[in-house]
């Protein structure tokens, strides 16, 4: 009888609180890395290549602000992404596109050089897709990874 | 052959060497993990500062107690960049705040500050405040703008001034560790001394007694009140999938907006001739905005670049952007919101006047 309660009342009560706990603070990712952007872009791309992800584009957003007349340290953003689990996304989940694909900020701050990206884990936030929750959390692992590797080289 | 008493000697002898050399070197380098892990991307790894501010300033640790950094590493500041660190425990905090405390000057230990109030004339200490101290923390405490070492301020200027009207700054900061910042000054920032700018400790009691009424101060609007928009704006074109993409390019233009590309989404990751021609992307760029956000979060890259998405499913095409206001609610940053805002009423009229 005692068990029955147990399961019966205490745990749904624990769930609920569980589920009821604030989102972590960390919804940004970011690291400092103690060398010069210029070394410290190309160490960047092989943590997302040593963890599996293709690197799809980088944009040099301080050539556009210097083109623009603005004067700017370096700053780039670097979207990566697997293939499969890309065109999975596209076919099965379009709403998540504007999100897509994944991405690091980097930027120069003198000698030292910072990555961030958001964190993955806000995707279930922001869409609430039971499904993918394995996803977003193999990303989150898997960024937070890159950026450890990327500050520790 | 080794009796119960050479035993004991030696694990007693083995527990003082773990106790005061082993034990130590373990908490640094906890004290290293955590704050490598959670402080140096913004406060430098040598606590120089970069995106937040420096910590390693001898007259800063001189003048807070443990109590004010434990607050602010709890609280946060609301708004200002800082976050509240809530899911470390307490041993994790008092370890960071042990490693902090390594850039004091040598010898010195955290100080013990008063926690009663300081006792003043608001209205005179109004008065002064407006002559002396609103020209950098604002009229109303709001503190310096903008974040950022690269792109807001020059390197050898290392710290904006502070919000004083911060709900984390005034639940943090005892009335003793404010008056002594205003009597002392804070050596290597802009903060000079009151009592050499030839103000008396009455003057400065009553700057005190004035700093704290800013707790009854309207704030900005709070973070939290973003966090309940939707993560995407979206709207259907009546039109084909061309047409909507040649609308889309006239309304960037019209918006002032550079294009930089428009292609398949899958464009980097398709084999060339494969590419999914139902989903498109349109990459645009605004750099006179952009060069203002990165003033006041150099974090902002996150938003870009400024893209539409085209979704063609069942002959219907829809049009989505992110939705800069609900992103902007994990940056803690209320400047950025008011950015967000501007933002999310250009993408709105993008999406409008191409789907209209």
């Amino acid at each position: 009888m005692k068990h029955r309660t147990l399961r019966l009342v205490f745990l749904p009560w624990l769930a609920t609180l569980l589920l009821a706990l604030p989102v972590r603070a960390d919804e940004l990712l970011m690291v400092r890395a103690e060398r010069p952007f210029t070394d410290a872009i190309g160490d960047l791309q092989i943590a997302i290549q040593d963890h599996g992800y293709q690197v799809a584009r980088i944009q040099r957003v301080d050539v556009g602000l210097a083109s623009g007349g603005y004067t700017t340290a370096e700053y780039r953003l670097v979207f990566f992404g697997k293939p499969e689990e890309m065109r999975d996304m596209e076919e099965h989940y379009p709403e998540l596109l504007p999100y897509l694909p994944l991405k690091i900020v980097i930027f120069a701050e003198g000698n030292s050089t910072l990555a961030l990206a958001y964190n993955p884990a806000i995707l279930q936030t922001f869409f609430k897709i039971d499904a993918l929750q394995p996803r977003f959390r193999h990303w989150e692992n898997d960024i937070r990874e890159i950026l450890d590797q990327f500050a520790a080289q | 052959m080794p009796t119960l008493y050479h035993h004991s000697l030696f694990g007693a002898a083995l527990l003082l060497t773990l106790t005061f050399f082993v034990a130590p070197t373990m908490a640094s380098q906890d004290g290293a993990r955590l704050y490598n892990r959670h402080c140096a991307a913004c406060h430098g790894s040598e606590g120089t500062g970069g995106v937040g501010v420096p910590l390693a300033l001898p007259d800063f640790l001189d003048a807070v107690d443990d109590d004010f950094l434990r607050k602010t590493i709890r609280l946060g500041r609301p708004g200002r960049v800082m976050p509240a660190f809530r899911l470390l425990n307490d041993a994790e905090v008092d370890t960071l705040i042990k490693y902090i405390r390594r850039w004091a000057q040598a010898g010195a230990s955290a100080p013990t500050i008063e926690r009663s109030a300081v006792k003043g004339d608001t209205e005179h200490g109004a008065k002064l405040y407006a002559q002396y101290c609103a020209s950098c923390h604002g009229l109303h405490g709001e503190g310096g703008h903008g974040t950022g070492v690269t792109f807001s301020r020059p390197r050898d200027l290392p710290v904006l001034a502070p919000a004083l009207n911060n709900p984390g700054f005034l639940a943090a900061a005892s009335d003793a560790m404010i008056k002594t910042t205003l009597m002392r000054g804070r050596q290597g920032t802009p903060m000079q001394s009151f009592l050499k700018q030839g103000l008396k400790e009455q003057d400065i009691d009553d700057l005190v007694a004035y700093v704290r009424t800013f707790k009854h101060e309207s704030l900005p609007d709070p973070v939290q009140s973003v966090a309940d928009e939707p993560a995407v704006i979206v709207r259907t074109s009546p039109y084909d999938m061309d047409r909507t993409v040649e609308r889309l390019k006239e309304a960037i233009g019209g918006a002032n907006m550079r294009l930089i590309r428009t292609e398949s989404f899958d464009q980097t990751f398709s084999e060339e001739g494969k590419e999914n021609k139902h989903h498109i992307v349109i990459d645009s760029c605004d750099f006179n905005f952009l060069n203002q956000a990165l003033k006041i979060d150099p974090r902002v890259g996150l938003f870009l670049p400024c893209r539409f998405t085209l979704d063609e499913r069942d002959g219907k095409v829809s049009v989505s952007t992110i939705n800069p206001k609900r992103l902007s609610a994990i940056f803690n940053n209320t400047e950025l919101n008011r950015l967000c805002d501007k933002m999310y009423h250009v993408y709105e009229g993008i999406l409008e006047e191409a789907t209209f």
